[in-house]
């Protein structure tokens, strides 16, 4: 009953949300004078498209592992805001050693991810090395890690990771991963279903997110580790009276975390770019934060927040096409996500209130 | 505290009060405040006279900090009326209190700790000429207000004892004029002689003609400073006494609402064999500087209780935490069971067979968000029935959680609801029902019984007697000291970190242990 309850309260409130900010950026658009049902038919006429449709899972899947990334940490109370700069130089690392290497196709694909994950791991590690050596706040550490990755990233293609351009080839690069080291895209399925996304390739990472968002809601609600992640998250004290060693849990926390992060870029490293170059997507990490707070750090509730995101940001692409600015996207994402924080913060205090309510209610049913 | 009223004689308080005709200075008429399933406040009247200590007690719970929210305007009441001499008043807001002349010192002070005591006095209601703040006017009044002048304006507030903070937190609301001041437990974080202290700069204030209501719930305190004494159980007035003609056992029954039961244990069931046994016990601050736990040993025997009795802050929630392995030992050695414990983590002490129950429920017990089977688990995440390898087994713990709940009888329409919505007692029962069933050979208890209903007092306690005669030994820290010499085998007496005092519970009273505890005879 409660669950259900609770159910209810995160959708409704999360479509109230959304509505209200596409409210307001009607009004921005209005305002900018141009006509807002018009720019959101469009939107839509053009997002409801199968290959926007596929595109959209594409632009959703690299949110959803960054959300789940952020998203452990905020399970106990750890907020690592270093998504950023643990995918980054992840998946620079992570192109540089495809690149390299010829390995049979799963093996190829799986050292990739391997890679990925172990330096997202170490890079974020560091985080929380710092703050339970040196007591230095998570958030200063991962965001300032940020920078560094970008500079040490920087460093690292242009000096040892990158491939000699031929003459006229201005884009800095890793080599190119061999078609081993590749996920095959998901096309062939839609085809199945009767579907075709056209110029677009459906992620392969996709089932590999699925599968990824499985194993969160098990490792968070199943495990001796999410258990005492959630103790320590909801109450530091008596998880520590209980016997839970808050470094260890911060240490590992921050650790896989990274882990989680380093796959971030793997959807387009390994569908689309096959190599790290410089216009390799940014700000993923930082998405991945919004998308978790939308999801509350649930595995559902972010996979419908990723795909959001996700949409938007395939269906304003026709907008500049139209003469429109696409960055209403920015506006929309941001109201929205300012609107479902206060709308939960005021569904949790009537959930709270309901939930005594039951029990008061029970317990004297059970009296009379 | 219990010793209080060895020092002045209770006599001496009321003389002031003795033959004064007062006009009623405020009166509360039907209040009523109702929550989400909880009718806090149920038909309160309350008047205070002009010029009186006005007590009201109740237990936790009861519905004091409400009616004192609605008397200082930070809630609205449902219904009932508000006089204040007299005069009707509404008020939905502590400006509008603040206004009529009601100044409120609330239990947790609200100081700014690196700002002066002049500063924080003035804040929010600076005397100004022009636009600078006028200092020279806001001392003159400071000085009028606080007679005493032992405060000294310039000292920063983070420098302060705490009750010397108190002193700047009651001048904060005399110097917005207030004539009614309420005191929202106010001796909680005093120590015997600060509230001694206290209660001298209070009778001045009544003897100026303030009003003063007092909130408590220590009993021997308030018999000591009120004029009057009015008591709530439930959220109703049960009654309204005058101190002189009543007893500190009468007051506790009138707030139970039943005849006390009583801790006493019947026989001895203490066997030679020692389970827990401390060394020469010694630990530091973190910073290192000085010693928050000195040079302890102690032995507790097969079905013993041992009491450890001493006015709170004096290093009871250290010894906890060195017992339990969160807080380095820095010298001396404990045994739990024969076995040296000092390299263990907590967890594996506690799977070694050390219980606890914590001070702090809601920060150091339980996971107020998550439903009481998660709750049970809590500090036996590792074992069985509650896990399997690395996995939960929530079937198992679901399980367990219903034994406890059937065997401790915790109110609750089942396990999967949050433990928010319970209240403390049956709260309290879980916490205690779950380190029970898990059968431990040492229970730590601290405060077991702090903050629950009379019954679930007396379930707990049956509970600490039952486990004890089965060879349960337990470490008791309390600082009821009824419930201490009534449940102790044997009792000891904390003070500044260390151990001063081995007393017999047969031989002794609160007020001769009162007395050991701030060390005057110690």
């Amino acid at each position: 009953m409660t669950l259900n309850r609770r159910l209810v309260y995160a959708v409704v409130s999360s479509a109230l949300a959304i509505l209200f900010a596409l409210a307001v950026s009607a009004v921005i658009l209005a305002v900018s004078g141009n006509n807002p049902l018009e720019a959101y038919g469009q939107m839509f006429e053009y997002g409801v498209r199968v290959d926007s449709l596929a595109s959209a899972v594409n632009r959703a899947v690299p949110l959803y592992f960054s959300a789940m990334a952020v998203a452990l940490g905020f399970k106990m109370g750890l907020f690592n805001i270093g998504v950023e700069g643990q995918y980054r130089i992840a998946v620079l690392v992570a192109a540089a050693v495809g690149g390299a290497i010829a390995l049979p196709a799963p093996l190829h694909v799986l050292v990739i991810m391997a890679t990925a994950m172990a330096v997202g791991a170490v890079w974020s590690g560091f985080a929380g090395y710092l703050k339970i050596k040196r007591g230095v706040h998570e958030v200063i550490s991962s965001i300032m890690l940020n920078y560094v990755a970008t500079g040490v990233g920087a460093f690292l293609l242009a000096n040892w990771l990158r491939q000699e351009n031929q003459a006229g080839d201005l884009v800095i690069k890793t080599p190119e991963i061999a078609p081993s080291g590749r996920l095959p895209s998901l096309n062939r399925v839609l085809e199945l279903f009767g579907m075709d996304p056209g110029r677009v390739n459906l992620y392969g990472m996709a089932v590999v997110a699925v599968a990824a968002g499985v194993g969160f809601h098990m490792l968070i609600n199943r495990t001796r580790f999410g258990f005492e992640l959630r103790a320590s998250g909801s109450s530091p004290g008596a998880a520590e009276m209980a016997g839970i060693d808050p470094k260890r849990m911060v240490l590992l926390t921050m650790v896989i975390s990274g882990a989680i992060a380093g796959l971030v870029g793997m959807a387009h490293l390994l569908g689309f770019f096959h190599r790290y170059t410089i216009d390799f997507p940014t700000m993923l990490g930082f998405t991945g934060i919004a998308v978790a707070l939308l999801g509350r750090n649930h595995p559902v509730g972010m996979a419908g927040g990723a795909l959001l995101f996700g949409w938007f940001d395939r269906a304003t692409q026709i907008l500049d096409l139209r003469g429109i600015p696409k960055e209403i996207v920015f506006i929309l994402q941001g109201v929205i996500l300012l609107s479902v924080v206060v709308a939960y913060a005021v569904v949790e205090v009537r959930i709270r209130a309901a939930e005594s309510q039951v029990v008061t209610g029970a317990l004297r049913e059970e009296e009379s | 505290m219990h010793f209080g009223r060895r020092i002045t004689l209770p006599l001496g308080n009321f003389a002031g009060s003795v033959g004064r005709v007062s006009a009623v200075a405020i009166e509360l008429l039907q209040i009523t405040k109702r929550f989400p399933g909880v009718i806090a406040n149920d038909r309160i009247d309350l008047a205070v006279r002009e010029g009186d200590i006005h007590a009201v007690v109740g237990e936790n719970g009861a519905g004091k900090s409400t009616l004192m929210k609605i008397l200082y305007g930070m809630l609205i009441p449902d219904e009932g009326e508000i006089r204040i001499r007299g005069k009707s008043v509404s008020m939905v807001s502590a400006k509008d209190a603040i206004d009529a002349g009601i100044g409120m010192v609330h239990q947790h002070f609200m100081l700014a700790e690196q700002m002066t005591v002049l500063e924080n006095v003035i804040l929010g209601a600076e005397p100004r000429s022009g636009l600078k703040i006028d200092f020279g006017d806001a001392k003159r009044r400071i000085a009028e207000t606080s007679r005493e002048g032992t405060l000294d304006p310039d000292r920063l507030v983070e420098e302060l004892s705490v009750g010397e903070k108190q002193r700047v937190e009651i001048t904060k609301v005399l110097f917005r004029g207030a004539q009614i001041l309420i005191l929202d437990e106010p001796t909680a974080v005093l120590v015997p002689q600060e509230v001694q202290e206290l209660f001298r700069s209070l009778r001045e204030l009544r003897d100026r003609g303030v009003t003063i209501i007092f909130i408590s719930h220590k009993l021997d305190e308030v018999l000591e400073i009120a004029d009057r004494i009015t008591v709530i159980r439930a959220g109703r007035t049960v009654a309204s006494v005058d101190p002189a003609g009543t007893t500190t056992r009468e007051l506790a029954e009138l707030m139970v609402g039943a005849e006390l039961p009583t801790p006493d244990i019947r026989e001895s069931t203490v066997q030679p064999e020692v389970l827990l046994e401390a060394e020469g016990l010694g630990s530091r601050s973190e910073d290192g500087d000085r010693w928050v736990i000195e040079d302890m040993t102690f032995r507790i025997r097969r079905g013993e209780v041992l009491g450890i009795a001493g006015v709170e802050g004096n290093g009871q929630r250290e010894l906890v935490e060195v017992l339990m392995g969160i807080r380095p030992v820095h010298t001396g050695r404990v045994r739990l069971d024969g076995e040296e414990i000092d390299s263990l983590s907590t967890l594996h002490r506690r799977e070694a067979g050390m219980g606890l129950i914590p001070a702090d429920r809601h920060g150091r017990g339980l996971l107020l968000e998550s439903p009481l089977w998660e709750n049970a688990m809590l500090g036996h995440q590792g074992s069985r029935p509650f896990a399997r390898g690395l996995l939960v087994d929530s079937n198992g713990a679901r399980r367990r959680t219903e034994e406890v709940v059937e065997a401790f009888d915790v109110r609750t329409p089942g396990v999967d609801v949050k433990i928010h919505a319970l209240s403390g007692g049956n709260q309290q029962k879980l916490l205690v029902g779950k380190e029970m069933l898990a059968t431990p050979t040492v229970l730590l208890a601290s405060h077991p019984t702090r903050g629950i209903d009379v019954g679930a007092q007396a379930a707990v306690w049956e509970s600490i007697r039952t486990a004890r005669s089965k060879g349960l030994g337990v470490l008791l820290i309390s600082a009821d000291l009824d419930e201490l010499i009534g449940l102790s085998d044997t009792l000891m007496v904390i003070l500044r970190g260390r151990l001063v005092a081995t007393l017999d519970p047969g031989m002794i009273t609160p007020v001769q242990l009162g007395a050991h505890m701030t060390g005057a005879d110690g």
